[in-house]
């Protein structure tokens, strides 16, 4: 079963907005070949100022599809068309609190559904500028077409070129068999052979040393705290050892029901903005390693 | 049984009680190596000996040495293909067919990359296939065929034995996946020109981690693990003792059972099928409802999303499963619903309900009265549909731009 969050579970099971708008006058309709999943958006705008005064969905696609469309009509109900623009797809995301890697192209088609809409409604003719692929990279969510255009662009020759320049791969590493395949394939097209001792292209990241590192960390866990606090809890960092890194939950998190997902969704924070992998394990465990 | 309604027993199923309580001292009292001569090893070594004439007995094998016991059905598939290749270095060609196990199709897949042609038998739009063209590929080039005996998604039975014999007369050695068709369809090997098939424990009411290659005596063998003397050399690490003793329970009840999955499982699987065709519109069998497994049902909803429906079936505790491509994470609805040219919009409807004989009639009855309202709760989301029905020319009424 998927990793759903609380409150794309409750938008899935009691949509918002769901049916066609009456007296609509913008429509965008959409779908995401990578789920099969499709999405009509109709948009009630007010022609004096542009403000959308209602909206409604109708999806053809899974729970997280259902709950995206949903979460869309919510967010943008109110808000003027330029503004409306500016949504993104790790807005919707956010809304409800994350979507799986493998879902978050339902975000994606959310949005590209409000700028059809958008589209239809000033006239214009929209077009899709993406394009999506399998998912290589489930740890940052990259598919395999970004993988090609960017291997074909920047002349990439190895899995460590490809993890600079996308992040793919820099993870779990799992995935590197899936890159070495897409380099096997580009460099084929241009008459090359995929040689993996090959030196990288791009420059060396440079490795944060020690200091840094926890720097960085507290850095990470200073931009998660405001999530944190207004739900009158906060983590303190307590011990940083290799890829393990030892925190204390404290105020209403201590004790929570949910302390195990948010201790998730703290760690995805500090593999993406460490770009690499760390595990994040309540203290309490050091201490029982220490007595162990 | 845990509480709720449990159909999705072509995924796994629950191990019988009376089948943990054959394995329980094999944990404890019985921990011997099987390997071992003293009396520690050598009850456990018994052990092991009745569990593979159990398997024997339900395979209808010749020799219980033809019974090799591997860690899954996943195991016995690559061993099968692999072990053929090997020892036959000349052949490069493989055939198998489109809607195959990932544990057989991937590792095809792969294969090709290392050079090899494989020849993949399309189906028509019942799942079937063509026996002429399956004829027609078969030459001295060829190391295996390996095609699955039931297909997991829509439980459609594939004639393998009479392949078999084609594949024996044109002296190509033959492998079935028989993970499904295991336990629910009589099987008699000492009759068949099949040289290896494959089964899971944890299809059977056994435990997950233990499976059977059943390899025929004389058939040419090179083994996947190579270590120890354990199963004649032939598959070499500890023997699974516990799970392997589990294996043989499961086995001998299964074959105990086979009347009653063909009748009374069959019977709760028709009522449902019927009992949903009956109270939902815009819905259909997949695969050939004339040749398949008593306990599989693949019902396809028009309009709707496999993965929804799951969802909203999950939270009234009936589990199934589904062949979107939500629900696998993959890209494609399933490999099975697009080979028999199911449309997109009703490959990702289908539902695949599988009874096993701890099912009750009464929940059946239960499942029926639930899925109606959970389809037309989606169906009202659903841009290709209306009011009461789809909408006029449902593709050309909604027809999405496609990213």
């Amino acid at each position: 079963m998927w990793d759903y969050s609380e409150k794309v579970k409750e938008h899935f099971f009691s949509p918002r907005n769901a049916g066609a708008v009456e007296g609509a006058n913008a429509v965008g309709d959409v779908g995401s070949l990578s789920c099969g999943d499709a999405l009509r958006l109709t948009l009630r705008v007010d022609p004096q100022n542009e403000t959308i005064l209602d909206a409604g969905f109708q999806t053809f696609g899974c729970g997280s599809a259902i709950a995206s469309s949903s979460a869309l009509t919510e967010i943008i109900k109110g808000m003027t068309l330029d503004a409306a623009l500016k949504v993104t797809n790790q807005d919707i995301a956010d809304y409800l609190d994350g979507l799986p890697p493998e879902k978050m192209h339902c975000s994606v088609m959310g949005r590209e559904a409000l700028q059809a809409a958008v589209a239809n409604y000033r006239g214009e003719e929209w077009k899709d500028d993406h394009e999506e692929g399998e998912l290589i990279c489930k740890c940052f969510a990259i598919d395999a077409v970004m993988i090609e255009e960017t291997v074909r662009a920047n002349g990439l020759r190895t899995v460590e070129d490809v993890t600079n320049y996308t992040k793919a791969g820099g993870g779990c590493a799992a995935c590197h068999e899936g890159i070495e395949d897409i380099l096997v394939k580009v460099l084929a097209e241009q008459g090359e052979v995929f040689d993996p001792t090959t030196p990288s292209v791009t420059a060396q990241p440079k490795k944060l040393n020690t200091l840094q590192r926890i720097r960085r960390i507290e850095e990470i866990l200073d931009s998660i705290r405001p999530n944190l606090q207004r739900d009158h809890g906060d983590v303190e960092l307590v011990d940083v050892d290799g890829k393990n890194i030892y925190v204390n939950m404290v105020g209403a998190c201590s004790g929570c029901q949910m302390a195990a997902t948010t201790l998730g969704g703290i760690q995805q924070a500090l593999v993406e903005g460490l770009n690499e992998f760390v595990r994040v394990l309540p203290a309490e465990q050091l201490k029982s390693c220490a007595e162990g | 049984m845990a509480e709720g309604i449990y159909l999705d027993n072509n995924a796994t199923t629950m191990v019988s009680p009376e089948i943990v309580e054959e394995m329980l001292p094999f944990f404890s009292e019985q921990f011997g190596n099987p390997s071992s001569l003293h009396q520690f090893g050598d009850k456990v070594g018994r052990a092991l000996k009745k569990a593979r004439q159990q398997v024997q007995t339900l395979l209808g094998a010749e020799h219980d040495s033809e019974i090799i016991f591997t860690s899954c059905g996943t195991e016995s598939d690559s061993t099968a293909i692999l072990s053929a290749l090997r020892a036959q270095p000349e052949r490069k060609e493989i055939i198998t067919t489109v809607v195959e196990h990932p544990a057989v199709l991937t590792l095809c897949q792969h294969l090709e990359k290392d050079g090899y042609k494989v020849h993949y038998l399309t189906v028509d739009k019942r799942g079937r296939l063509d026996m002429q063209r399956y004829k027609d590929l078969l030459s001295d080039r060829v190391a295996v065929v390996s095609v699955v005996w039931a297909n997991n998604e829509t439980g459609t039975l594939f004639p393998v034995e009479e392949m078999a014999v084609w594949a024996h007369e044109a002296g190509i050695m033959f492998h079935t996946d028989a993970v499904q068709a295991v336990g629910k369809v009589p099987i008699n090997l000492k009759e068949s020109a099949i040289d290896m098939l494959s089964l899971s424990g944890h299809k059977l009411h056994a435990p997950k981690g233990v499976g059977v290659l059943y390899l025929r005596r004389g058939a040419r063998f090179r083994p996947l693990l190579r270590g120890g003397h354990q199963e004649r050399g032939r598959r070499a690490g500890t023997e699974n003792s516990a799970s392997i003793v589990a294996l043989g329970k499961a086995a001998e009840m299964a074959l105990e059972s086979m009347t009653f999955e063909n009748t009374f499982v069959k019977a709760m699987r028709d009522r449902l099928e019927s009992g949903i065709l009956a109270a939902v519109s815009h819905c259909f069998v997949t695969g050939d409802p004339t040749n398949r497994l008593p306990n599989t049902c693949n019902i396809a909803f028009e309009f709707i999303e496999g993965e929804a429906i799951l969802l909203l079936l999950n939270k009234l505790g009936i589990a199934a499963s589904s062949g979107s491509a939500c629900t696998s994470g993959s890209l494609e609805p399933s490999h099975v619903m697009r080979a028999m040219d199911i449309p997109y919009t009703a490959a990702h409807g289908s539902i695949r309900f599988s009874l096993s004989r701890y099912n009750t009639m009464e929940e059946i009855e239960r499942v029926i009265t639930a899925v109606p309202p959970i389809v037309a709760q989606l169906r009202k989301l659903s841009p290709y549909w209306g009011e009461n029905g789809p909408v006029e020319e449902p593709e050309k009424a909604f027809a999405p731009t496609y990213a």
